[in-house]
This record gives C-alpha cells, structure tokens and sequence, in this order.
C-alpha cells in the first residue's frame, strides 16, 4: 500500500521489471560498499544525476511528445548556477542554495519564453527552434569568460561537509572511509530519489493524464476544452526546472563545470539515445536507460579494446571496434531500437508481461 | 503561383538589411566587402539547405541527418583534392578549376549514393511519423558522422585553396576574395537549375502534383515513391556540393562539420517556410549578410544575429516568407 502511493500507483507491470528496478535501487543506495574505487563511484554518482536529468526529458518527449534540443541548456544552467555562485562567494551552504535559486529562476523564465514562442507552431519548427538557441547559448557561455571562466570552465569550493577531506570516523566502516564524498554521494542519493518520486506523481496526477492526451490526439484534447498550449508550456517550463536540479546535482559531485561538462551537444545526444533506449513515456525507462547507457560509456570502452586488440590483423575491423569509436555501436542500437522497439527496453518488458 | 499575386515583400529584405548596414559601417569599401562576403556565404548555406528544404517540402521529410552529407562530400573532396596535387598546385586559375571540378562532382556522387542508402534504410519505415523522423535521423546522423572518423579519422584535416583562388580582387577599393565569387557563381547556377527544373520541366512537374495528390499521378501511371527517392539523392548530393563548397571557405575539416552547420540551415529553411526553395534562398542570403554586418560591428554577437533575425522574421510571418501551402 504505502509502496504503491509512494510510486504514485505506477507500478513496474512486469516482474522482471520490477526485479531490475529493485536490483538498481539497491545497487545505488550501497554502491560505495558495494563497489570499492574512485571511478566505480564517479560512474555511480554519474548514473545518479542522469537518472534525473533524462527523467525530466522524458517527462517532454515521452509524455507530451514534444521534441526540445535545448535540454541541456537548463543542465548547464543548473551547474554554472552552483559553480559561478560558489566560486564567488566561496564555500559556504548559503551560497549553494542561493545559487540554486537563481539558476532556476533562470530557467523559469527562459524555458517559460521559449515555451510561449514556439510551443504554438508544430513539432518540427520547435525542435528546430531550440537547436539554434542552445547553440547559441553554448556560444554565449564560452565568451563570457569573466562570468563562466570561459572554456576553462570553473573549479570551485563546497561547504567542508561534503568535501573528501572531511572525516567524520577515523575507522573505515566495511573497508570505506567515512568522508565528506560519501555524504556526497548520499545527498545525490536522497535528491536523485525525492526528484524522480515527484516525477513519477507529476506524470500520474491529472495534468500528467492531459499531457498524454496531448501526445496521442492534439486536437481532439483541445476540442476537449484543454489548453493545449498552456498545458504543453507548463510541461516544458517544469521538466526544465527538473533539469536545472540535475545540473546542480553534477555541479556539486563534480566541484567543476564548463561548457563541455554540462552544455555540449553531446550530452543532448545522450539523453536523447537514452529515452529512446530506454522507452518513452515511462519514467522508469530513463532510470533503466541512463543505467545501462552510463556503465556502457564507463566500461564498453575497455571491452572494445579488447576487441580492437584481438581484430589487429584486419586495420579496418579494428579501427571500427576502436574504443573511441563506442557511440558508432550506441548509434547503431539506437537505430534498431527505434525500428523494432519504439517502446523501448520498460514497453517491451510491460509487453511481455501483459501477454 | 502567377504572377499576378506574386508576393515581392521578401525580396526587399535582403537589400534592406545591406542599406541600413551602409551607414553603420563608415566607409564604402569596407561594406562592400562584407557585403560581397555575405553575399557568397549566403549562396554556400543556400547550396546546403536547398536540399533539405526540397527534401522536406515535397516528401514531408524531416532529415536531421542532413549534416552527415555535408560532411561526407567536404571530406571526399579534401581527397580527392588530395589526390590530384599537381592540378590544385598551379597558379593557373583553368588548371585549378579542373581539379575543383571533379572534387565537387565525385563529392556529389558519393552523398547522393549514401543518400540512397539512408532512404532506404533509415528514412523509409518512418514516412508520415514526425517525432520517430527526427530520433532515427539523429541517430543516423550519429553513426555518419563515426564513420567519417573511421574513413578519415577523428582529426581536424587541412583543406587548403588551390593556388588561382586564394587571395582577392580589388573594386573599387573593397578587397572581394576570388573564392566568394566562384561561390556566388555557383550558388546562382544551384538556384537556377532547380526552380527551372521545379517550374519548367515535366519531372518538376510531376513532382509539384505528386505534392499536391499523389494517388491521382500513381493512377496516371507514374511512380511518384521512384521519383521521390530520385528527390532524396538529389537534395543529398547538393548537400554534397555544399559541404565541399563549406569545406573550401572554411579550409579546415571537422567530422562534426555537419552538426555545426546545422544550426545555420535549419534558421535558413525556417526563415525561407520550410519547403520553399525561393524562402530558403532569400533566408540564405539574410543570413550570409546578417553574420557578416554584425560580425564586423559588434563579434560578441555573431552567433545571435542569425537567431534574433529568425525571431524577427517569424514574429513578422509565422510561418516563414513563403509558406508552403496546406501544411
């Protein structure tokens, strides 16, 4: 019962499902024990804020069908809001929350005017539309060097809490020390937690019901009596609120941003290979999709070297199995899943199971 | 359209913008030469985006893909270019119009083959389907762009001049660089051949009544689906053409080129209505002129020209200066 309002009675449906969602949960909530290292951490803490970050696309392409490429223009928001404050007014907790105020006033107001722009004219024209103006904004970021240190990026100071050279133990508690970076990790934790639940109740509650109809039949929503374009502008205005918390969230793990960090284009990609991968209009499809998306990024390199190694006889099998070349192999998937899975890896399972 | 209410006002933008421009920039020389410069850049983002603007006016085809054409022709030229030295190497301007020229045609062979692959194997079970068009041509795009690395590697690669098209003219003081004419000259000569053929011929003909009721020409006993594959190579390999026009401007190849430019077409074809070849045209050239006034005035700006000039024009028309009708 209380499992089910907690999930906003959007249960797993499929018990294979539901196992891999538990696994996830309980990997992430003890991974430092779990997974000794630096980088098994970093990749936890990577998959944390992802889960978030796509959660709040997919709360646009997946519920309301609308296609943005400025995404991760609230990502970086969310990060040069954390970084530029912090780095100002140096390391202290007001500092952080007031940083976070402002990058999401930020973003309210520019996703609420992009929103009001473009959300009247079609799928196509927006898309294109937000493409142009998160390059734009890319550019923008790296000129005003004074402001966002450039293509440097900044590197700045946390409150001592959560900074590695805090220990609150002097004995390792089951081989980990207890520092400020596994409180860290834990705040990212709890905010990836509380963020994704109030997503989750977001696309379950009434309005989330609307975006749908939106997604499957926009006129007849309107003929309903719906807003459309209010509905569709409150969706873009919230999932880019849920995005700029994402970017805060890397901003803190990383104590560094820049353009390439939290902005590029590249990131949008990802996000975008993710949702689909993952399956659209399930927010438990952008856990499971940044999951596997992150460990491939993080770990498919070294087996592609290894592959790349064994294939040496033939240059050309192996320059295709180059670690470097890993998001050939992701575009490929990507492709196929598009064709065969539209519903993506959560679809396919629910599909599964309701047989 | 007749003549009769053929619409003029989108004309007058383009020389609008370049007299306000003559004041703001002091003296006469120097704005011819952005002027001119603006002009030729216009008529290279003219060269790309006619493609896809064709592609997506008559076959409702949304290819975010596009910028992997782009990229495939400017990288097939620089070895082409490559392999034909001693032509690109001499000062004499014929010499190195020879070797240019079957750079730009073996450039836009190659798009227009891979164009034909992508069709068939990307575009094709996602017709009639906007939102899984713009996933699976992302993603297509994505792998284009990995194999470009694989063939050419993930480097910046030099593509220089040849020797008779480097530097400029001088006209009346105002230094116009040789490149940007060959540039407007071919940019003309696209334009030329396309609304000729749009407007003239049978195929253009039955290409506009294909758009217009595709059922009546099939039971005429054309094959509209073999003449809108026809229209997808084209508009591959004019972005083929364009890359390696980009790619001699910009003398210097990236495999993410494509991704790059982008940005600047998909301003053009929204200015030019998506789908018209005259809008994207006049788009083209408002933004060739705009990024190059307000590069010289005021840098900083440069990427936002483009963008506030697309918010102006949209807050002016909706949808476009020449909107395609019944879309």
């Amino acid at each position: 019962m209380f499992l089910k309002r907690l999930l906003s009675n959007d249960m797993p449906r499929s018990r294979l499902l539901a196992l891999l969602l538990v696994a996830l949960f309980i990997a992430l909530a003890f991974a430092p024990f779990l997974f000794p290292g630096v980088k098994a951490l970093s990749v936890a803490a990577k998959i944390l804020v992802f889960v978030v970050l796509v959660a709040s696309f997919d709360l646009l392409l997946g519920y309301t069908g609308i296609v943005s490429f400025a995404h991760t223009m609230f990502f970086g928001i969310g990060a040069y809001g954390i970084a530029i404050s912090a780095s100002r007014l140096g390391p202290s907790w007001g500092a952080v929350l007031l940083g976070l105020a402002a990058s999401l006033a930020v973003s309210l107001v520019l996703s609420f005017a992009i929103g009001l722009f473009s959300l009247r004219v079609r799928a196509i024209f927006f898309a294109m539309i937000t493409l142009a103006v998160a390059s734009a904004f890319q550019t923008l970021a790296s000129q005003l060097s004074d402001f966002t240190g450039g293509e440097d990026g900044l590197t700045f100071k946390l409150p001592e809490l959560i900074s590695p050279s805090f220990e609150f133990a002097e004995e390792p508690f089951l081989g980990v020390s207890l520092d400020g970076r596994l409180l860290c990790y834990y705040l990212l934790f709890v905010a990836a937690v509380v963020l994704v639940l109030a997503l989750l109740r977001i696309v379950n509650s009434p309005f989330g019901r609307v975006l749908q109809a939106i997604r499957e039949n926009e006129f007849r929503a309107e003929a309903i009596g719906y807003r459309v374009v209010v509905y569709r502008t409150t969706a873009a205005v919230l999932s880019a609120l849920f995005a700029t918390l994402a970017g805060a969230m890397l901003a803190i793990w990383l104590r560094y941003n820049g353009p390439d960090t939290s902005l590029s284009f590249e990131i949008m990609i990802d996000v975008l290979l993710i949702v689909v991968i993952g399956g659209m209009g399930t927010i438990y499809g952008a856990a499971i999709g940044a999951v596997l998306f992150v460990v491939a990024q993080s770990y498919l390199q070294d087996l592609l070297r290894v592959g790349s190694e064994a294939a040496s006889g033939l240059p050309w099998l192996s320059a295709l199995l180059s670690p470097d070349r890993w998001l050939l192999w992701l575009g490929v998937l990507f492709v196929l899943s598009v064709y065969y899975f539209p519903t993506g890896i959560v679809g396919k399972l629910r599909a599964r199971a309701a047989r | 359209m007749t003549k009769i209410d053929f619409d003029w006002k989108p004309l007058l933008l383009a020389p609008a913008i370049a007299l306000v421009a003559l004041p703001l920039t002091g003296s006469f020389s120097t704005w011819l030469t952005l002027t001119v410069a603006g002009l030729a850049m216009g008529m290279i983002i003219f060269i790309i985006a006619s493609g896809l603007t064709l592609v997506f006016g008559l076959m409702d085809v949304l290819n975010f893909g596009h910028g992997v054409f782009i990229a495939l022709g400017a990288f097939v030229a620089s070895s082409v270019l490559g392999l034909m030295g001693d032509w690109t190497g001499s000062g004499e301007l014929w010499r190195n119009l020879v070797a240019v020229f079957p750079a730009m045609l073996v450039a836009m062979a190659v798009a227009g083959a891979v164009g034909l692959a992508f069709e068939r194997f990307i575009v094709r079970p996602v017709y009639g389907q906007h939102l899984k068009q713009i996933l699976i041509t992302m993603g297509g795009m994505i792998i284009g762009e990995e194999l470009i690395k694989v063939i050419w590697g993930p480097a910046q690669i030099p593509l220089p001049l040849p020797e008779a098209l480097r530097g400029s003219l001088f006209v009346a003081d105002a230094a116009i660089s040789k490149y940007r004419l060959l540039a407007v000259a071919v940019g003309v000569v696209v334009f030329g051949l396309l609304a000729w053929t749009l407007a003239r011929t049978k195929i253009g003909l039955l290409i506009r009544a294909g758009v217009q009721d595709r059922e009546m020409v099939e039971s005429l006993g054309y094959r509209i689906g073999r003449l809108f594959i026809g229209v997808f190579v084209v508009g591959s390999a004019l972005a083929g053409l364009g890359g390696v026009m980009w790619g001699l401007f910009q003398q210097n190849l990236v495999p993410q080129m494509g991704a790059q430019v982008n940005v600047l077409i998909f301003i053009v074809i929204i200015i030019g209505g998506l789908g018209s070849t005259g809008g994207a045209l006049i788009g083209a050239l408002l933004v060739g002129l705009m990024t190059n006034y307000i590069g010289f005035l005021l840098p900083t700006l440069t990427q936002f020209a483009s963008i506030l000039l697309m918010v102006a024009v949209l807050l002016w028309r909706p949808q476009g200066v020449y909107p395609v009708a019944n879309r």
